[in-house]
């Protein structure tokens, strides 16, 4: 695979010369995997414009069509691949649009949870004395309660706080937040771990020596050296936070039924397991175990590779 | 020994503050219980001397004072939803779901320690492949998907067990049990899968990993070269020496397990206190959601603490350190 042409963008053949690359290259699991997350992830983002159908379109919906089983079932409609739910929709369709939500709360909320733990883990690993006591004392405490018990309270606190109407409009962002929130903590131990080391390294005292201000010793100078292991846990938890997203929407408390997530089709799917439409709730699961698990696979790949040890 | 206990109740006092004003805080500005216990007509009057009834006019530091002796004596108030009094509810529902996490627990620790100490044994014959990949998947896989595969399969197309419920339960004065009856058993069994899944791979992982760390250390070679048993070596001084982190991650993950009950309890309407918890969710039941979180934080520090004394009975080395009175 190292076919470095000169002609080659000099970005391009450094990435293809790399050994992140080569052992990308050299692990089959890992190729698969990371095709099939770009197949979900392309699918979800690129959903709008080749999803089959739009299964929010009011006026395409067919209630004549609903609960059509696949198409490679006997009263199947090759029109609709996977088969049509309660109302005539899609369910392929739905998957893409579901995915495309999932991942949306996904992501953000591991940026949340990023961004809080950077900046905790720093403040921590670098000022040490009371702000590193304080701040891994709250992070033992939340590390103690499961992600899904903080996030239904949150939600569950929202709920009573709001007006229904509101409630729903801002429910998208209550799960992300309770979601984001809740992980931080992963992220300012490793942070912090790495900060410790960093802190002590010749490069820092330099700096210091200067007189650069600690703000910015922290942000540009020890922050670039301490992103590795963060982008590694990102990669976990982004899988973590979509299953957690689907949990939360499989009971009802997640993202509102009017975009509807993986996990809300789930539950939608549920209804209708003991009356034989199996497909409505089985193959938004396979998409969501397919989705978490090429995620998690790449995320075991990266922190091997990342790993000097382990080479 | 006393003293250490003593210090790890002292530690986990301020842990139980802090939940109780969290708990107490969401009592007092979500929501308003005037409103609610009043309904539609009152008077000015009848409304102020309902507040001064229910001491909302003290200083809120006395109002959480009175909260933490209520709650210390399980008074919790009444259930907007059910308007029966919480500690009540929570006592009927609990031995459902103390059931459940016990046959969680104990199925995970019954199959996960065998299979961990066999695939760090023997790492690589087909077998241990077919466990790691079972247990990637596992990982992978949500609780609630897995309840409703299961459901699909056993209930659905093989219908053999059944899919919600506990079956018949047995009364053993306060505590109701669905282990003495056939179709109690029966229905224990996939919500006890579903839950113990997890778990289970998680503790495998964790025994295969700590198997092979202690399997390269001295004193196997030395074990071994005293001529010890196969046996001997592997349970009696592997194994031994990789139960402190399993116990830890046991103990820790028994909150989780009852953390997860919640999503269980679900899929299978399990009629325990998670189950009680969602419905309070979505409704925003202050009360029972309240006293809920303080049961859920009692549990993970009363965990915590048998698992610091387990570390005792297990690690000789921290009973000689703590015997100098180091800390």
């Amino acid at each position: 695979m190292s076919a470095t042409a000169p002609a080659r963008p000099n970005a391009i053949r450094r990435a293809l010369d790399s050994d992140l690359w080569y052992s990308f290259t050299r692990s089959p699991i890992t190729v698969a995997s990371a095709i099939v997350a770009l197949i979900c992830v392309g699918g979800a983002v690129l959903a709008p414009w080749i999803a089959p159908h739009n299964p929010f379109d009011l006026a395409s919906l067919q209630l004549m069509d609903a609960f059509k089983p696949p198409a490679w079932e006997m009263d199947g409609d090759p029109n609709y691949l996977l088969g049509t739910d309660d109302q005539g929709r899609d369910v392929l369709s739905a998957i893409m649009y579901g995915a495309r939500v999932s991942l949306l709360v996904g992501f953000c909320a591991v940026l949340l949870s990023v961004s809080i733990g950077i900046t905790a883990g720093l403040a921590a690993g670098y000022m040490g004395g009371t702000v590193d006591a304080v701040l891994m004392r709250i992070a033992d405490i939340k590390l103690t309660f499961p992600t899904i018990l903080i996030a239904l309270l949150i939600d569950g606190v929202v709920r009573a706080a709001l007006p229904r109407e509101v409630h729903d409009q801002i429910a998208l962002y209550v799960v992300i937040f309770a979601i984001g929130i809740s992980n931080w903590p992963s992220f300012a131990r490793t942070v912090r771990g790495s900060t410790l080391v960093e802190r002590n390294k010749e490069y820092v005292q330099a700096a210091r020596v200067i007189g650069v201000s600690r703000a910015r010793i922290m942000v540009s100078h020890v922050l670039p050296n301490v992103l590795g292991p963060v982008l590694v846990i990102a990669t976990l938890n982004l899988g973590f936070a979509v299953l957690a997203e689907a949990t939360l929407s499989f009971l009802g408390v997640g993202v509102p039924p009017t975009q509807p997530s993986l996990g809300t089709l789930i539950r939608i799917g549920n209804d209708f397991l003991f009356s034989g439409e199996w497909w409505i709730t089985i193959f938004p699961g396979i998409a969501l175990i397919l989705l978490v698990l090429s995620v998690n696979l790449l995320g075991d790949w990266l922190r091997d590779a990342l790993n000097p040890k382990l080479r | 020994m006393f003293a250490f206990i003593i210090s790890r109740l002292l530690q986990a006092l301020p842990v139980m503050l802090t939940v109780a004003l969290l708990s107490f805080a969401m009592f007092a500005y979500v929501g308003d219980p005037v409103a609610i216990m009043l309904g539609q007509d009152y008077t000015i009057a009848q409304r102020d001397q309902l507040i001064a009834d229910l001491g909302l006019n003290q200083p809120f530091f006395v109002q959480f004072a009175k909260f933490v002796v209520n709650a210390a004596q399980g008074e919790f108030g009444l259930s907007y939803r059910l308007s029966r009094p919480v500690a009540q509810l929570i006592v009927e529902r609990a031995p459902a779901t103390l059931e459940l996490a016990l046959c969680a627990a104990i199925l995970a620790l019954a199959i996960g320690v065998p299979m961990g100490v066999y695939t760090g044994l023997y790492r690589n014959s087909w077998l241990s492949r077919f466990f790691l990949t079972f247990s990637l998947i596992g990982v992978s896989l949500p609780t609630f998907l897995i309840g409703i595969l299961l459901i699909l399969t056993f209930s659905v197309w093989l219908g053999w067990l059944p899919s919600f419920g506990r079956g018949d339960t047995v009364n053993l004065g306060w505590w109701s049990t669905g282990l003495l009856t056939w179709s109690g058993i029966k229905a224990l069994i996939l919500p006890s899968i579903t839950l113990g899944l997890f778990q289970l791979t998680l503790i495998m992982r964790l025994v295969r990993a700590e198997m092979m760390e202690v399997l390269r250390t001295d004193y196997i070679k030395f074990a071994r070269a005293r001529g010890l048993t196969n046996r001997a070596v592997h349970f009696g001084h592997a194994l031994k020496n990789t139960l402190v982190p399993v116990i830890t991650i046991t103990g820790l993950q028994l909150g989780a397990i009852i953390a997860f009950a919640i999503v269980t309890e679900t899929v299978f309407q399990w009629p325990g206190m998670g189950l009680l918890f969602i419905q309070s969710v979505s409704v925003a039941d202050i009360p029972v959601m309240s006293a809920y979180l303080l049961l859920i934080a009692l549990m993970f520090v009363t965990i915590n603490l048998i698992v610091d004394l387990l570390y005792y009975a297990v690690d000789p080395r921290l009973r000689i350190g703590r015997g100098k009175g180091a800390h």
